[in-house]
């Protein structure tokens, strides 16, 4: 599966898609291949905030426990309620309708160490 | 200083059919070849292939060696009948869990196949208390152990077998030819599905591999990892050493009391036992049902009434039961009753669980 351009990344394996105020997020698929099937996804609640960097919430596997980190600072607007129900979403189309929240961004949220598609092809690559 | 995991005589199989590796008990080990979910269910339908070489095989020879065994041991040995294999846990003073074995009676020898991160605790102690004219042999570097686990693995193997696999009753072993090798074939397992471990020698790991890959097309086999081993075997009951048996947990409390024989005579750990059943307060190892979404984990904390009362050992969801939560935990007597409803500590929030009876999946005979 080829890297979306439309969109950044972090280094654990989250991506943000950045439209004006709103991001939408998820993780990657190398992150959801790493992890297996899927089987339970835990999102903060639409108005609270996350933080760049801080877990925000997690993914579960049958096997594994994974954190997932904000990529941008902001107050959740919303949840992808489909993917609590159905969470082979995520591993199915990670980059699509398994998104994960859309989080309302801060002004002053950083995204200078945000990866574009390139860099995170070539992080995933060096693991 | 760390050491490098060992490799099993399949480890390049394992890399060509494209495994998830992961050190364990040692070993460097597969823990998924396509998708737990899948493995599990062709186990639970189908059949599922094995590589277990990394569980340790030592061989015990000598007219003594039942007797000694029987003094090392909470369940019985010398009773065995031929060809007979018996679940059983190399007691520690304290009543604790050394490990928890599978002994084979087979015609030259006794094979005791041990836990891979127990081998060499196992070996060191056998060897230690040896007696004279008992001969101790760890095969475990020459040897491979296959599993198949599942309804259609009498199917497989009986397509590369010469032995007469409906006459093998549960937990017994004989030698057959198999693939053409002559090699210990046992109708015992750690998923809860009929099935069989084939021991043989690892020259042929590859070659026996192949064979029931082949033989396995038709019933729908898949290699299966020791990921979806983990939730076969918690599916079933069965215990994990270092989760619900380890040195500080003894039998009677991870619910093995059939497996502890107090009118054997002497054997390490049994006045503790005896002690310990007696006072009857000991904390237990539970069986939980969750009544949420979010799985348990090994390591949570578990209230009752407020107070904490121990902890979750094993999770994972159970595809078994429709993807329902499981786990076992030890916690405190009061807390044990069946039907008790308890809460576990999930990233700070309580998630109630009930205290039901273990296993959580039967197979239908």
């Amino acid at each position: 599966m080829s890297t979306p351009t439309d969109r950044l990344y972090t280094k654990e394996h989250e991506w943000a898609k950045i439209d004006g105020q709103t991001a939408v997020i998820g993780i990657t698929d190398y992150a959801q291949s790493s992890l297996g099937d899927i089987v339970y996804v835990e999102m903060p609640k639409p108005g609270a905030s996350v933080e760049r960097g801080k877990p925000m919430g997690v993914v579960e596997s049958v096997k594994a426990v994974s954190d997932i980190y904000a990529p941008v600072s902001g107050t959740v607007a919303e949840v992808n309620a489909s993917v609590e129900d159905d969470q082979t979403k995520v591993n199915n189309d990670p980059y699509g309708e398994g998104w994960l929240v859309k989080v309302t961004v801060r002004a002053a949220s950083d995204k200078t160490d945000l990866m574009d598609a390139a860099s995170y092809d070539e992080l995933v690559k060096s693991l | 200083m760390l050491t490098q995991p060992a490799q099993t005589a399949l480890y390049r199989t394992h890399i060509r059919l494209g495994a998830k590796m992961s050190p364990f008990g040692g070993f460097l080990m597969p823990i998924t070849y396509s998708s737990i979910l899948e493995e599990h269910r062709a186990v639970r339908t189908a059949v599922g292939m094995f590589d277990l070489s990394h569980m340790g095989q030592l061989l015990i020879r000598g007219e003594k060696a039942p007797a000694w065994l029987d003094s090392l041991t909470s369940n019985e040995v010398a009773t065995m009948r031929p060809g007979q294999a018996r679940y059983n846990i190399v007691t520690n003073g304290a009543g604790g869990a050394h490990d928890d074995v599978i002994i084979y009676r087979l015609p030259e020898y006794w094979l005791v196949v041990v836990n891979a991160s127990n081998t060499d605790k196992i070996w060191q102690l056998l060897e230690a208390s040896r007696p004279s004219g008992v001969t101790l042999e760890n095969r475990t570097p020459q040897s491979c152990l296959i599993a198949l686990q599942g309804p259609r693995a009498v199917d497989v193997l009986q397509t590369v077998c010469d032995l007469k696999l409906a006459d093998l009753k549960y937990y017994y072993a004989a030698t057959g030819i198999v693939a053409g090798n002559r090699v210990e074939v046992a109708r015992t397992g750690y998923t809860g599905e009929d099935g069989f471990e084939v021991f043989a020698s690892s020259d042929v790991a590859e070659q026996f591999w192949e064979a029931f890959t082949n033989a396995g097309q038709q019933f729908g086999l898949l290699p299966a990892g020791l990921g979806a081993r983990d939730v076969l075997r918690l599916e079933a009951g069965m215990p994990l050493y270092g989760h619900e048996l380890d040195e500080n947990i003894t039998p009677l409390q991870a619910g093995l009391g059939w497996a502890v024989k107090f009118p054997k005579t002497e054997f390490t750990g049994k006045r503790a036992l005896e002690k310990q059943r007696d006072d009857d307060a000991y904390e237990r190892i539970v069986g939980l049902a969750m009544e949420g979404k979010a799985p348990a984990r090994a390591g949570y904390s578990v209230f009752y009434e407020g107070q904490r009362v121990g902890d979750v050992r094993s999770g994972s969801p159970a595809p078994a039961l429709g993807g329902k939560n499981i786990a076992t935990a030890l916690v405190h007597k009061d807390a044990s009753p069946l039907g008790t409803t308890l809460m576990v500590e999930i990233r700070g929030a309580q998630h109630p669980a009930t205290v039901v009876q273990m296993p959580f999946y039967k197979r239908k005979k």
